[in-house]
């Protein structure tokens, strides 16, 4: 029991040391210091909760992306029949009940009907598995209705897209090491350390960016447009008042077909109007995207068009000569920092869903800070008067319960290090709270040894059934302690897994220095001195 | 040198003398939490009901104007927010839940956090937003059911786990002083209407492990004695081992009440809560080891017998052969 040969000494002193060691980077680093590069310096992360910055969930709505589906598929099917030789004709086509479904009008041509759709409803996996199912009624009605595998795919494309797309926008902003990770089925978890305007990030982030050309349908009645009517091949667009401008909000109706949109852009730079010295934003389009553009300004001088982001009218400018050149500008009363914004957001593409902001949490740098010192602060007072008290209760047991403790609190900081871990501002609470409840396992030990003292046994019998006693609830303890970090860390969430883990780690190292390096330093004493009486 | 001793040495105090008229303050305590949290209400954080917590430092100002924050937020339409001084008079916390029905408009707290940030910044010029908690309503209602899974997933595995350690009587007795903790704490935050957010349930879960602890350091030594002094009436069984770990449950809590009362006063503002919960807890986690888990074992009647190895049938012919000689 209290027989420690030499190996075992020289092992549990190496563990200790290099747990201890691994804390130094970390703690060098709050200091000002930082090693060369050269040595291995793994380091504890401070979770934005310390070090300021921004957490952001984002999320999107996956009927938005099965309803564009069905749009895209009721295209592919007009476009489809159309090419097909001989032609398709089709009538009644909709997308009803979560279904595209039209009529052959030649109830003959069902099969070849079919035959076109082969393409499209056989899904692009390797799986086999279909991504819609293809169902005939009444002889000529064709319902194309999605299989959950497509829809499931559909929408893990359409984030794997949009996490690009994020990651892209952000990048642009540079900022440092930001975290971009996809969460669940239709979530982004976004991290940025260090942030000093969330409030632009978000605005970035909530932006689609879908840019459109279209012309203005300039046959429309005021009247029928302001009650939301539009003449046929046109469509409403919300028109919004900017702030700061006297164009006043309404709607304007724009011609569906004939326009350009903005996935055909190679560029967009925020720049200057050099008549009015307003921002703008200048796009330059791909070779394909200038041809059309020019063709559209060249067929329609003199006329309004309406470029249209993410379904709002930004401005209807008058085409005043032909655009050529493959760039355009976009004007809408923008400022330096929104022209900017929309630049960098046109530049990244557009994110094929919305996403909305379902929870932010963000902290100033200064808060940080000042929580990392006042963390700091009583950590060290509690600390302190902990070790005080445990030196006035147990005198040199209280001694080696201390520098226990000291070596305890160095491996705590050794492994999160090693295992590269956050921490957060539950996370120093955990740590206060590790150290209290670590002494108990010496408290226990050193109660049982003045009881088996009381009780008329040796000192080294005393010492050596301290121990032993104390170990089954020690053990218990730190098991049931152990079971609420486990469930803390499986259910919680950010800041409370930062606390579990720490609480976990805690938990393993103060077994090892209040049951283990204790008696190895207790058994030394009672060898070397051989004490016929405990001051305890 | 002299040490100190906060437990005198063969102190022995009758705990279970009392345990009728303490059951019945402890279950009175518990139908008055309950009554409180079903009547009262907690006083909900954003994390769990939706909505937006900002907070603000006015650089320049000794004290934060609240009126007039109190009248430029509530101008927005949002209702009327809820506005605290944390840490020092500058220092504001601004918080306002998602309106009633609102819960499925995603990003609504999102909206609500951007048009407050800008109207307070547009109002003074010295406000430095120092943190922005938005939560939309689908994601606080997720939170809350984890939060509240995590808290009934830690009592019932933790009361299996002493099952199986020890006896059933003792997993009841666990569970049941579990119930007592967990009760009076909800029972407190319904009482004072502090704010009750996701850094609570990780104190409760905490306070859960922590009252544990207590709970098993008696019910072992319960164990222990029971092997021990087999003829030994039951309330005198749990008195003397409830005293022979009296020192040991005083050093303890003291221990962990020193360092958090240095994180209560000097640690950061932002976990004041989360701090003050785990130190309640510490209170009601100690005396429900005391008097609520060690006297339950009478009327559960733990048999001493199940800790003792049973007798083989050649020691029970020895004992025989022993008495009859």
């Amino acid at each position: 029991m209290l027989d420690f040969p030499r190996w075992k000494q020289l092992w549990l002193w190496s563990i200790t040391l290099l747990a201890c060691l691994a804390a130094l980077p970390s703690l060098l680093s709050v200091g000002g210091v930082n090693l060369p590069d050269s040595l291995p310096s793994p380091k504890i992360n401070l979770g934005l909760d310390l070090a300021g910055g921004s957490h952001i969930l984002l999320e999107a709505n996956p009927e938005q992306v099965k309803r564009q589906r069905l749009e895209t598929m009721e295209e592919d099917v007009r476009a489809r029949m159309r090419q097909a030789d001989p032609a398709i004709r089709i009538g009644d086509i909709s997308t009803k009940d979560g279904t595209v479904s039209f009529i052959v009008a030649d109830p003959g041509q069902i099969d070849a009907a079919r035959e076109q759709l082969q393409t499209l409803t056989s899904g692009a996996q390797l799986t086999g598995q279909r991504d819609w199912d293809l169902q005939v009624l009444d002889g000529n009605r064709i319902v194309l209705r999605p299989t959950q595998a497509g829809i499931d795919l559909a929408i893990s494309q359409a984030m794997d897209t949009a996490t690009e797309v994020v990651r892209k926008r952000i990048d642009a902003l540079g900022t440092r090491e930001p975290t971009i990770i996809r969460q669940g089925s239709n979530r982004i978890v976004v991290q940025v350390p260090g942030l000093k305007d969330p409030a632009a990030l978000k605005s970035l982030l909530g932006q689609t960016a879908k840019l459109e050309f279209k012309l203005v349908d300039s046959l429309a009645l005021p009247s029928d447009v302001a009650q939301g009517i539009a003449p046929p091949g046109s469509e409403i667009v919300p028109l919004e008042a900017a702030p700061g401008s006297n164009q006043p909000a309404g709607a304007i109706a724009v011609k569906r077909l004939g326009g350009i949109k903005g996935d055909r852009l190679t560029n967009a730079q925020q720049s200057f109007d050099q008549q009015t010295n307003e921002p703008v934003v200048t796009i330059t389009f791909d070779q394909q995207g200038g041809a059309k553009f020019a063709k559209l300004t060249t067929d329609n001088v003199g006329k309004p068009f309406a470029i249209i982001l993410d379904g709002k009218v930004l401005s209807s400018p008058v085409i005043n000569e032909p655009i050529i050149g493959g760039t355009a500008r976009i004007s809408g009363s923008f400022t330096i920092e929104s022209a900017n914004q929309l630049a960098i957001a046109l530049r990244s593409g557009a994110l094929p869903v919305d996403l909305k902001v379902v929870e932010e949490r963000s902290v100033g740098p200064d808060l940080g800070a000042d929580s990392i010192e006042k963390g700091a602060i009583a950590f060290g007072v509690g600390t302190l008067a902990l070790m005080i008290f445990m030196l006035i209760t147990y005198g040199r047991f209280g001694v080696y319960t201390n520098l226990a403790l000291i070596i305890n609190t160095l491996m705590i900081l050794g492994i999160m290090a090693i295992m590269n871990t956050t921490l957060t501002l539950p996370g120093i609470a955990g740590f206060v709270l590790t150290i209290g409840a670590a002494v108990d396992a010496n408290v226990l030990i050193n109660e049982r040894i003045r009881e088996e003292r009381a009780r008329g046994r040796r000192v080294v019998n005393a010492v050596e059934m301290g121990y032993k006693e104390a170990s089954s609830a020690i053990f218990d303890g730190n098991a049931t302690n152990l079971i609420a970090a486990v469930l803390m860390f499986a259910f919680g969430s950010g800041p409370v897994r930062g606390f579990a883990i720490v609480l976990m780690i805690g938990i393993a190292t103060s077994v090892f220095t209040a049951v283990t390096l204790t008696r190895m330093w207790v058994a030394g004493w009672l060898r070397s001195a051989r004490p016929s009486d405990l001051v305890l | 040198m002299k040490l100190l001793k906060l437990v005198p040495d063969n102190t022995n105090i009758r705990f279970l003398r009392w345990r009728v008229p303490f059951y019945a303050i402890s279950l009175l305590l518990i139908a008055a939490s309950w009554g409180m949290i079903l009547t009262k209400g907690l006083n909900l954080g954003v994390d769990f009901v939706g909505g937006q917590m900002i907070r603000v430092t006015f650089v320049n100002t000794p004290a934060a104007p609240v009126a007039e924050l109190r009248e430029t937020v509530g101008k927005l339409g949002y209702g009327e927010p809820i506005i605290q001084q944390f840490g020092k008079p500058n220092e504001v916390s601004i918080r306002m839940r998602l309106p009633e029905g609102s819960a499925q408009n995603a990003d609504l707290a999102d909206q609500m956090a951007r048009k407050i940030t800008a109207a307070i910044k547009a109002d003074h010029t010295d406000a430095r937003i120092d943190g922005v908690d938005s939560v939309s309503g689908k994601v606080s209602g997720e939170l809350f059911k984890t939060g509240m899974q995590a808290l009934l997933a830690a009592m019932v595995a933790i009361s299996i786990y002493i099952w199986v350690r020890f006896e059933w009587q003792f997993g009841v007795g666990a569970l049941f002083a579990l119930v007592h903790d967990v009760s009076l704490t909800l029972g407190m935050f319904a009482l004072t209407q502090m704010e009750f957010d996701l850094n609570i349930v990780a104190a409760i879960l905490t306070l859960i492990g922590y009252s544990l602890n207590d709970t098993i350091v008696i019910y072992d030594r319960i164990r222990e004695n029971m092997k021990k002094f087999r003829k030994m009436p039951m309330p005198e069984l749990l008195d003397l081992s409830v005293n022979e770990t009296l020192s040991r449950t005083m050093v303890t809590s003291l221990s962990v009440l020193i360092t958090l009362v240095a994180l209560l006063l000097l640690g950061p503002n932002v976990i004041f809560g989360f701090t003050a919960a785990i130190t309640l807890g510490i209170f009601v986690g100690t005396y429900s080891s005391v008097y609520m888990a060690a006297p339950i074992l009478i009327w559960l009647k733990v048999n001493p017998s199940s800790f003792v190895p049973t007798e083989t049938e050649i020691e029970r012919q020895e004992r025989l052969a022993r008495e009859g000689a």
